[in-house]
């Protein structure tokens, strides 16, 4: 649970003086805007602008001269591999500001949105450096990931000549854990998230079907007029035209016609390898289901089969068939 | 104005962009490129075209395509619906388009990033509630949702019904693919297939295997059509549409028609193969050579059947000598077609046919009088013969 009371009072008054403070340490570029980064960058991200990458283009181009790509602002200043294995500067008043959190609770981080704006575009052999200022921090806030904090902050670019070339802000969520922390990271979202079969799409000539569905039952419509029965369902009788219809409900007893065995692409929320069959019902209609319980290699063409109603994963019920 | 499109129009120009995995660069630049080489191939300048028609499935707008390439003024634009079932109707649009007048040139068009953009073999999905969504929605749920596995549902019926083996399958792909190991546009040029491959490949919806199933591919495929008075003053031999037809049959639904009486039966592949004889006047036994649309291995064997070249179930027994291979009775995709040189909806496969009534196919057979070309299998379809002048 998260700190509450006098606690919480006292947290969030150890806050207060971060608000508006400077980080401490300057960001500053380890190369020069230089042609090889760029061009890593325009391969990575598809970016097959001559500006940045073609000198001939360029020096054709408005710029006159080659420029780097304005998205890649922060890429000039990020601190390498050390960034990840977790080295930082003591001095770093953002990364206390971290710990502070962590210590009352709020020990999970997620980043959930960044705005920049580019002055100039850059030139090669310009040399950037950055400083970030902690612009806000939120009131306490209950989020989808738990209760946390939102901190903002603001970097801002300036070149060799102190000249400002663009800032960006950067919102990160602080926010308590329920889970451990290692096992949230690699469990909680695919909990939380578990992929689910594709639901069909409801509409006024199908809805009512897949009620009958929810309702533990396989129905068939049925003309009102000439009695003949249809399956997919549709709005009017093709062989008396007749508007009028009812429905039965199926025995879900059935031989299968033909079937399949899916093995590729697997698609999350489905079981592979999967049989899907069309299964002549003894009504005279076919439907379209899934085979359970029966080894690929087992299912035959005429294999009698009957159908009930299942759960097929953690919301969606289908009519599906087992051996009878 | 006539009352059939018999010699009615002819194909004078074609063009395609390389074929690729990834092409790099939009379906509009793409559909361009193909127009582009299409409209020159037919020695004609982006200004003599007026009409221009694609797929429903098309990204790329006539209209965009008209101003990309330099396209002016457009007097006939259309789409035709149904995936690869489209691929001849296209060409039913554009010859209907020049016979009556409402078009003196009409480019056919199709461009895809099938590899690299939005992949078919991954699958029918969400969307706006259409009556075609709202048909997905029976099989989406129980994980039908791939050409394959559409297919594979009648392809397991007819080989319960009919004897038809994996091997016999196999012959299809093989048939292609040695066509395709000398076609340089092809994925798999140079490439060789053997049978033991084809067996042991994994299956992908069982009972169609890797091979089995068409490629996914980047690339356009175009061509041009004009009157047969026009063609005359043109720089290519034309391929005369003898005749051309689309079809849907009863009962019949998007690839999943399992209602029918008869999982096999194929009433709009019977009913186009059944125009495209009586219009033209010619029968099997005149046909030189075939552009079979093969998305799937399988389908090509259900097409031999409709079309007549031999009778219903025995389209297996047909094939086992060699009738698709070069010197056979059929020599048919010889292109590779779509399993083994690319995947462009069928509309590659026009421009096969039209190479090979001009006797230009890396695979040319000796006697090119006719050339069947048809379309796309379990949907409304379509399909044309192409003649000489």
């Amino acid at each position: 649970m998260a700190i509450s009371g006098k606690e919480r009072e006292d947290f969030e008054k150890q806050l207060e003086p971060y608000v508006g403070l400077d980080i401490g340490i300057e960001d500053r570029g380890r190369d020069p805007v230089n042609a090889a980064m760029v061009r890593h960058w325009c391969e990575a991200m598809g970016d097959h602008c001559g500006a940045y990458t073609d000198a001939d283009q360029a020096g054709n181009s408005v710029h006159g001269e080659l420029v780097a790509p304005p998205t890649m602002l922060q890429a000039w200043i990020l601190g390498g591999v050390g960034m990840a294995t977790g080295e930082s500067d003591p001095r770093d008043k953002q990364k206390e500001l971290h710990r502070l959190f962590d210590a009352h609770g709020f020990t999970g981080v997620v980043a959930t949105n960044t705005e920049q704006e580019y002055t100039r575009y850059l030139k090669m052999g310009d040399e950037i450096r950055a400083t970030t200022v902690i612009e806000s921090i939120s009131e306490q806030k209950a989020t989808g990931l738990g209760i946390g904090y939102f901190i903002n902050t603001r970097t801002r670019f300036y070149d060799q000549n102190d000249d400002e070339v663009g800032w960006l802000t950067f919102r990160v969520l602080k926010f308590e854990n329920e889970a451990p922390a290692a096992a949230t990271e690699a469990e909680a979202p695919a909990a939380a998230g578990r992929p689910q079969r594709l639901k069909p799409a409801l509409a006024h000539d199908n809805q009512w079907w897949w009620d009958c569905v929810e309702q533990g039952e396989l129905a068939i419509q049925k003309c009102s007029d000439c009695q003949a029965l249809r399956h997919p369902p549709r709005p009017m009788c093709g062989e008396c035209q007749s508007s009028d219809w009812e429905f039965v409900f199926s025995t879900g007893q059935g031989t299968i016609h033909s079937y399949v065995v899916i093995r590729y692409p697997e698609v999350p929320g489905y079981t592979y390898p999967l049989v899907v069959a069309v299964v002549d019902l003894e009504e005279g209609t076919r439907f379209v289901g899934n085979v359970l319980d029966v080894e690929p290699d087992d299912v035959e063409i005429g294999m009698a089969v009957q159908a009930s109603i299942e759960l097929v994963d953690d919301e969606m019920k289908l009519p599906v068939f087992r051996r009878a | 104005m006539s009352t059939t499109l018999k010699d009615e129009a002819a194909i004078v120009g074609i063009g395609e962009t390389e074929y690729s995995k990834n092409s790099g660069r939009s379906e509009l630049a793409l559909a361009s490129e193909a127009c582009r080489a299409a409209i020159r191939d037919a020695g004609l300048t982006p200004a003599d075209i007026d009409g221009m028609t694609t797929f429903t499935m098309d990204t790329s707008d006539e209209i965009e395509v008209a101003r990309a390439v330099g396209v002016g003024d457009l007097t006939f634009f259309s789409r035709t619906p149904h995936g690869g079932g489209a691929a001849v109707g296209v060409m039913h649009q554009a010859a209907l388009a020049v016979a009556t007048g409402s078009a003196k040139a009409v480019v056919v068009y199709r461009a895809l990033n099938g590899r690299s953009g939005a992949r078919y073999s991954q699958g029918v999905s969400g969307g706006p509630t259409t009556s075609d969504l709202i048909h997905w929605s029976w099989y989406m749920p129980s994980g039908l949702m791939t050409p394959a596995s559409w297919v594979a549902m009648v392809t397991m019926r007819y080989m319960h019904e009919t004897g038809c083996t994996s091997a016999d399958l196999a012959e299809v792909c093989l048939a292609q693919r040695e066509h395709a190991v000398k076609n340089p546009r092809a994925f798999f040029y140079q490439k060789p297939l053997t049978l033991e491959e084809h067996q042991s490949a994994r299956a992908i919806v069982e009972p169609l295997g890797l091979y089995d199933c068409c490629q996914e591919t980047d690339g356009a495929a175009a061509c041009v059509v004009v009157s047969p008075e026009m063609a005359r003053d043109l720089p290519n031999p034309p391929a005369m549409i003898r005749s051309v037809s689309q079809a849907a049959g009863a009962h019949q639904e998007s690839m999943t028609s399992f209602y029918r009486p008869s999982l096999t039966d194929l009433p709009e592949v019977d009913l186009v193969a059944r125009q495209c004889w009586e219009i033209s006047g010619l029968t099997p036994d005149d046909i030189d050579a075939a552009v079979i649309y093969d998305a799937f291995s399988s389908i090509v064997l259900f097409q031999l059947e409709s079309y007549g070249f031999c009778k219903k179930g025995e389209a297996a027994d047909f094939i086992r000598d060699g009738a698709l291979r070069l010197g056979g009775r059929l020599p048919t995709n010889t292109h590779g077609g779509q399993l083994s040189e690319a995947y462009i909806h069928g509309m590659n496969g026009v421009n096969e046919g039209v190479r090979l009534i001009r006797g230009t196919s890396s695979s040319q057979p000796e006697k090119n009088d006719h050339v069947l070309v048809t379309a796309g299998v379990g949907i409304p379809t379509s399909g044309m013969i192409l003649g000489k002048a």
